[in-house]
């Protein structure tokens, strides 16, 4: 583009041309139209034929690659669930069997010390009939020793009074009288 | 520099290539500049998957990208059925997206930018639409142009409107494509010229006050990107939108 000016150079088919506007010459259509339908057709070949298969082979690749890594990790991500699973049941399996465990201890326990409870309390029941058993017979010792104190004390103090031993039949009787009073 | 800003569409023939008749056939600019799409396109998509890397390279990721990107326009338009027609959709869209780049460059030439090069494109697309839906329905395919639950009596007015529509389809398809890219050029051209015109005609003080239309380029230029961005998606979009018509002619 030297040229200052657009003018009718010899580069330019100015014969059986309007001149003017360049996209209304019409002598220049026919060799566009050529050149046209050969660049067209030659890309249109070359996309259909080799490009397109290409890029799009490419990219089918990827997807493809893609779409197995998504189901590897699917598959991948189906066994850590099961591990997890797993996992869980043994957990509760454990605490199950550890309450079991617990319970039963707590039972065997609680029953022992219900027996032990038992045979103590049995002892001190048999302790304490002995001890009241005792109680009595030293309660009945000491009524009869009281008896006979209290009939020698009424002998003696019969004797003071009166000056004369009381018969015992009568002192027995009297203090028989006085202690059921 | 050139000032004007139409020289840069001008067609450069190199050489004569053949005859037709009396039509001569040349290597032109236009013609280099489509060859060089080829290559660009091809060389993209090879070296990108050059290495197949599971984890790609930056290139790779492009040229993946670029067919991930056609690849789900095709199919949320046209359906999976549509996507016999991806390799279609994806050289249209590429050769169009790839030559509106390349006019970005400077000193470069817009193939894209002649009304003769979208026609043909869109014609091409209009054609693949009528000859698939007749081969795929036969007469059914005319379906698409009776919509249903439309009252009997203005039926015959929606039929005319709906072929129509359908007629001037590769017009507006082919037309909006070029005129974004030539008025694109054009505009960055004027501005272009503006700088020129005030040095030569102002001097420095010219030069400084050339720094407001080189800003308005800058911002031309990003705007332009996204034009050249956007026009090779609506074209290749709506070659998906006129394909399901053709796959599923049913309203």
């Amino acid at each position: 583009m030297a040229e200052q000016q657009h003018t009718t150079s010899t580069e330019h088919p100015a014969e059986g041309g309007h001149g003017g506007f360049p996209p209304f010459q019409s002598n220049t259509y026919a060799s566009q139209l050529v050149w046209l339908a050969i660049a067209f057709v030659l890309l249109f070949v070359l996309m259909s034929k080799w490009a397109l298969p290409r890029v799009g082979s490419v990219i089918e690749n990827r997807q493809k690659r893609i779409d197995g890594d998504i189901a590897e990790a699917g598959k991948l991500k189906e066994q850590s669930d099961a591990a997890v699973a797993a996992y869980e049941k043994a957990l509760a399996d454990a605490r199950a069997n550890a309450q079991a465990i617990a319970n039963e201890t707590r039972d065997k326990q609680a029953a022992e010390a219900e027996t032990r409870r038992k045979a103590l309390e049995d002892e001190l029941n048999v302790k304490l009939s002995d001890a009241e058993k005792t109680i009595a017979a030293t309660k009945q010792a000491a009524m009869s020793n009281v008896r006979g104190i209290a009939e020698d004390a009424t002998r003696a103090i019969v004797e003071r009074l009166i000056g004369k031993a009381p018969s015992d039949q009568a002192v027995t009787t009297a203090v028989a009288d006085a202690l059921k009073r | 520099m050139a000032a004007d800003p139409i020289h840069q569409f001008r067609i450069v023939e190199f050489f004569p290539v053949a005859h037709i008749g009396k039509t001569e056939i040349a290597f032109t600019n236009s013609a280099l500049f489509m060859l060089a799409a080829v290559v660009i396109i091809t060389a993209f998509l090879i070296i990108g998957t050059a290495k197949k890397g599971l984890v790609p390279t930056r290139l790779q990721s492009a040229a993946e990208l670029s067919y991930e990107f056609v690849a789900t326009t095709v199919r949320s338009t046209a359906g999976s059925e549509g996507m016999k027609f991806f390799p279609f959709v994806f050289t249209l869209f590429m050769f169009v997206l790839t030559l509106n780049f390349i006019g970005l460059v400077p000193y470069t030439f817009t193939v894209t930018s002649h009304i003769i090069v979208t026609a043909a494109l869109a014609i091409m697309v209009f054609l693949t639409v009528l000859l698939y839906g007749l081969y795929r329905h036969g007469f059914h395919f005319f379906n698409l142009f009776v919509p249903k639950g439309v009252p009997i009596a203005i039926l015959p007015l929606i039929v005319f409107i709906e072929v129509l529509s359908f007629v001037s389809r590769p017009i507006s398809h082919s037309v909006r494509l070029f005129a974004n890219m030539l008025a694109g050029h054009i505009t960055l051209q004027v501005f272009a010229g503006f700088i020129i015109l005030m040095g030569s005609a102002m001097g420095a003080i010219g030069w400084i006050g050339g720094i407001l239309p080189f800003g308005m380029i800058v911002i031309l230029m990003a705007l332009e990107t996204l034009v050249a961005f956007l026009q090779a998606y609506v074209f290749a979009i709506l070659t998906c939108i006129y394909l399901n018509d053709a796959i599923h002619p049913g309203h």
